[in-house]
Parts: structure tokens; C-alpha cells; sequence
């Protein structure tokens, strides 16, 4: 059978589950809009922003919603050991990676389709004048960071102190992420925007991506393995 | 690929300080169905797991025929039928759309029929629309049994296949494991229920303390001979 149609089934059973129960989009779009209100109400006096924060909030709004999806959706392949079944079928491992990382990624677009007019609306961000710089960036930055989310979450899926290593793993090698999708937004944001410093910003997180996907799809099958 | 034969070879493996098997050394051949006892803890699950490719011996080796896990890859693991404990279901998903989800990945051809059958063969047709997460103890082990058996493997992996059933489903899947046996598949499965075992099996292995004897089963009956290689 061939990669991609394994990562369309892999992929189409993960939306269908998600879309029964809406366990994983419910939970990670309230704890991002809990997130956006919050830093509202800590950096808004009187309608207006204090300073330039809406870039930042964004992100980090992102990262958080989506480790939580990334532990929901391995917690529930690992409730009824499912993953084993999965590691199981002859098919090529690696496209078990990509479907997981695209469902994941499925789910936090979801996300950021409420959260972006959200940050936009509290922060008086601009953020749909460079609406496709935006939309690159926060899509390079999402497989960034899952692609590194997946592969430890899976790792992760059978030790018994999974919720709490998935963040204290995740982060730290994804700071180049937040970091480069916080400037190359902000770069956007500025009074005076500045495209070409989010371009350079977006090859970092192109970078990135490419790295770690490489990286993951190397060594998914032997980790999943033991 | 194919394959007539399984054969551990002083297979060890450890978890941390704890070692689960010890130099387990067994030869399953085609048209045999192997029942593996012991106690609780005794390592049956674990040797099933490193059959169905999921763990790796720390030391020792496992041969399927002439292939290794690491050279059969994925066409071996398409050969191989598992039933876990845990019975791999999709609370979410009807008994239907489970089973049509494995054949696919499987690769099998009209899976339709091939669905239609195996949910008659498990009794569940006419609940074939019900989420899983519904279903009874029973009724989920009918359905796994099912997943594990519906690409026809050449071997059959069942860690305890009875937990669950009543007599007229423990009777069909014995049964069906001698039409299995039959059709020259190797059948490995754990169990503590002894009588359904010496029912179904051709000979039986005991697990204790991570290593492997055998019993003879002509000799007073395979409770007798259990409580013999069982009890230290």
C-alpha cells in the first residue's frame, strides 16, 4: 500500500473519531481562548493594548493549545493500546508519523482560525493586512512544532509521566519556533511593517521544519519499536 | 512472504533490573495451535509481544521460517494476527467502520464481504452500526478477535482469547482456532482457563518465573501436569 494512502486513512479515522467525540477540538480551542482572555485582560486598560504584545500572545496560545492536543491524541491511542495495533499493520511506519502529525496539525488550524481574530480584535493587532505572511508563518511554525510534538508524544505514550515530560521535552527544542514565529508576526505588526524581516523569519521556521521532519521519520520506527 | 514455522531462540529480555524472559527457547510449526500457561507475571504477554514484532529480545533470537522481524519488516507484520489484552477498539467507531479501517490498512481486497463476514462470524452483524464503546466485555472481545483474524495470518497470536466469553463463544472460537490449525496456520495463545486449553491445544507450554518448560499432556491431564511444572 502506498505512504500516502496509509496517511489518509490513518489520518481520515483520526478526524472521524475527533469529530465524534470533539473531545481534543473543544478542549484546546477553550484553553486558547482561555489563554487570548486572560493576557487580555492582564494587557488591555480602557480598550487599548499596553505595548506591542499581540504577537506574543498569539504564540504562545498556539504552543500551549497545542500540547494539549498533542498529549489528547496519543492518550487516546494509548487508552486501549490502539498504537499498538497501528505499529502493527504492514505498512510503512513513518506514515503513521505523518498522519498523526497531520491530524494534530488539523486540529490546531482549527484553533488558530478562532484565535487569530481574537488576538486581532483585543489587541488592535493588523493582523489581516498581511493576511498570507500571517498565514505562511503560523503554518511553518504549527509543523514545526508538531513535527517535534508527535514524535516525542509518541514516545512518550507508554511512560507513566507522560503529561508532565511532553511539555519539559517539547519546549526547549521548540524555542526556535516560538521565537522566529513571535518576530517574523511582530515584523508585521510594527507601525512600520517590515515583510522582509518575516520572510527571514519564515526561512528559519522552513529550516526547522525540514530538519526535524527528516529527523522524525528516520528514527520513528526504531523508537516505536521498544 | 510466508513462513511454516516460528522458533524463539534463548530469547531474553529485560525491563530495567526486572528480567521477564529467560533464555526462552520454543518452535512453533504450522498446523499446531500452542497454548502458552503460567501465571500471572510470568512473561506470556511479553513473549507474545516480541512474536508480533512490538518488543525486541534483549538477547536470543526469533525466526519466522528463514525471516527475522528485521528483514520480514512490513510484509512479515502482514502475516501476523495479534490479539492484545487490551483488544485495540475504537470507543468511537461502530463495529463496521473498525473493521473496514484494519482491512484497508491491511491492504485487502473487497473488504465489504470480507467485513460482512467477520462481523457474522462474531455475532455482531446486526450491531454493526453501534459504537464500540458500547459493546459488552464479550462482545469486544468477539470484534478483536475478529480484527485479528481478518486478513487470514499465518500466525495467530491470542494473549488470553476467552477472557469474557460465554460457553457458546468460547466453543466458536475453539472452533474456529481448529479451522485455523487446520488450514496451517500456527496458533500461539496464552490462557488460564486449563480445560479450554487442553480442549483446543496440541501441546502446551508453561512460563514461570520467565522461563519455559514443557508439559506432557498424555500424562494425567493438563491441570495435573500444570500443577506439577507450575508449583515451585
Amino acid at each position: 500500500m502506498t505512504f500516502l494512502r496509509v496517511v489518509w486513512l490513518v489520518m481520515r479515522k483520526d478526524l472521524l473519531v475527533e469529530l465524534r467525540s470533539r473531545e481534543i477540538l473543544y478542549t484546546t480551542v477553550f484553553f486558547a481562548v482561555s489563554c487570548v482572555l486572560v493576557f487580555a485582560f492582564g494587557f488591555v486598560r480602557e480598550g487599548q493594548p499596553m505595548g506591542d504584545v499581540g504577537a506574543g500572545i498569539l504564540w504562545i496560545a498556539v504552543a500551549f493549545s497545542g500540547t494539549l492536543a498533542l498529549g489528547r491524541a496519543f492518550e487516546r491511542e494509548r487508552q486501549s493500546e490502539t498504537l499498538r495495533a497501528l505499529l502493527l499493520a504492514p505498512v510503512d511506519r513513518p506514515a503513521l508519523y505523518v498522519a498523526k502529525l497531520l491530524g494534530v496539525m488539523t486540529l490546531m488550524a482549527a484553533v488558530q482560525v478562532v484565535i487569530v481574530p481574537l488576538v486581532a480584535l483585543f489587541f488592535q493587532a493588523p493582523l489581516f493586512e498581511h493576511f498570507l505572511m500571517l498565514a505562511a508563518l503560523l503554518f511553518a511554525g504549527t509543523v514545526g512544532f508538531t513535527a517535534v510534538g508527535t514524535m516525542f508524544a509518541a514516545m512518550l505514550s507508554r511512560a507513566r509521566s507522560r503529561d508532565v515530560l511532553l511539555p519539559v521535552l517539547l519546549y526547549p527544542i521548540t524555542v526556535p519556533v516560538i521565537i522566529a514565529g513571535v518576530r517574523g508576526t511582530a515584523a508585521l505588526l510594527q507601525a512600520e511593517p517590515d515583510p522582509a524581516a518575516a520572510r527571514a523569519w519564515l526561512s528559519l521556521l522552513v529550516s526547522f521544519d525540514v530538519v526535524f521532519i527528516t529527523l522524525a521519520l528516520w528514527t520513528f520506527e526504531p523508537v516505536m519499536t521498544d | 512472504m510466508d513462513f511454516d514455522s516460528l522458533t524463539f531462540h534463548s530469547v531474553t529480555r529485560n525491563f530495567g533490573r526486572r528480567r521477564a524472559l529467560n533464555r526462552v527457547s520454543l518452535t512453533c510449526r504450522a498446523g499446531e495451535i500452542v497454548a502458552l500457561l503460567g501465571p500471572n507475571g510470568a512473561g506470556k504477554s511479553t513473549l507474545l509481544s516480541i512474536a508480533a514484532t512490538l518488543l525486541s529480545p534483549s538477547a536470543g533470537t526469533v525466526r519466522y521460517g528463514t525471516h527475522t522481524a528485521g528483514d520480514g519488516g512490513a510484509s512479515l507484520r502482514g502475516r501476523i494476527g495479534f490479539l492484545a489484552p487490551d483488544l485495540f477498539v475504537y470507543p468511537e467507531l461502530s463495529a463496521a467502520e473498525k473493521l473496514t479501517f484494519f482491512a484497508r490498512l491491511h491492504g485487502l481486497r473487497d473488504v465489504g464481504p470480507l467485513v460482512e463476514a467477520a462481523l457474522r462470524g462474531a455475532g455482531l452483524y446486526d450491531r454493526r452500526d453501534d459504537p464500540a464503546g458500547n459493546f459488552s466485555r464479550g462482545m469486544r472481545q468477539r470484534l478483536a478477535i475478529e480484527r485479528a483474524l481478518l486478513h487470514a495470518p499465518r500466525l495467530v497470536l491470542l494473549d488470553e482469547p476467552f477472557t469474557g466469553l460465554d460457553d457458546a463463544a468460547v466453543e466458536a472460537i475453539g472452533t474456529r482456532l481448529s479451522a485455523l490449525r487446520d488450514a496451517g496456520a500456527i496458533v500461539l495463545l496464552t490462557t488460564h482457563d486449563l480445560e479450554v486449553a487442553e480442549r483446543v491445544a496440541n501441546r502446551a507450554v508453561v512460563l514461570s518465573g520467565g522461563r519455559l518448560e514443557a508439559i506432557d499432556m498424555s500424562r494425567g491431564g493438563l491441570r495435573e501436569s500444570y500443577r506439577r511444572v507450575a508449583t515451585p
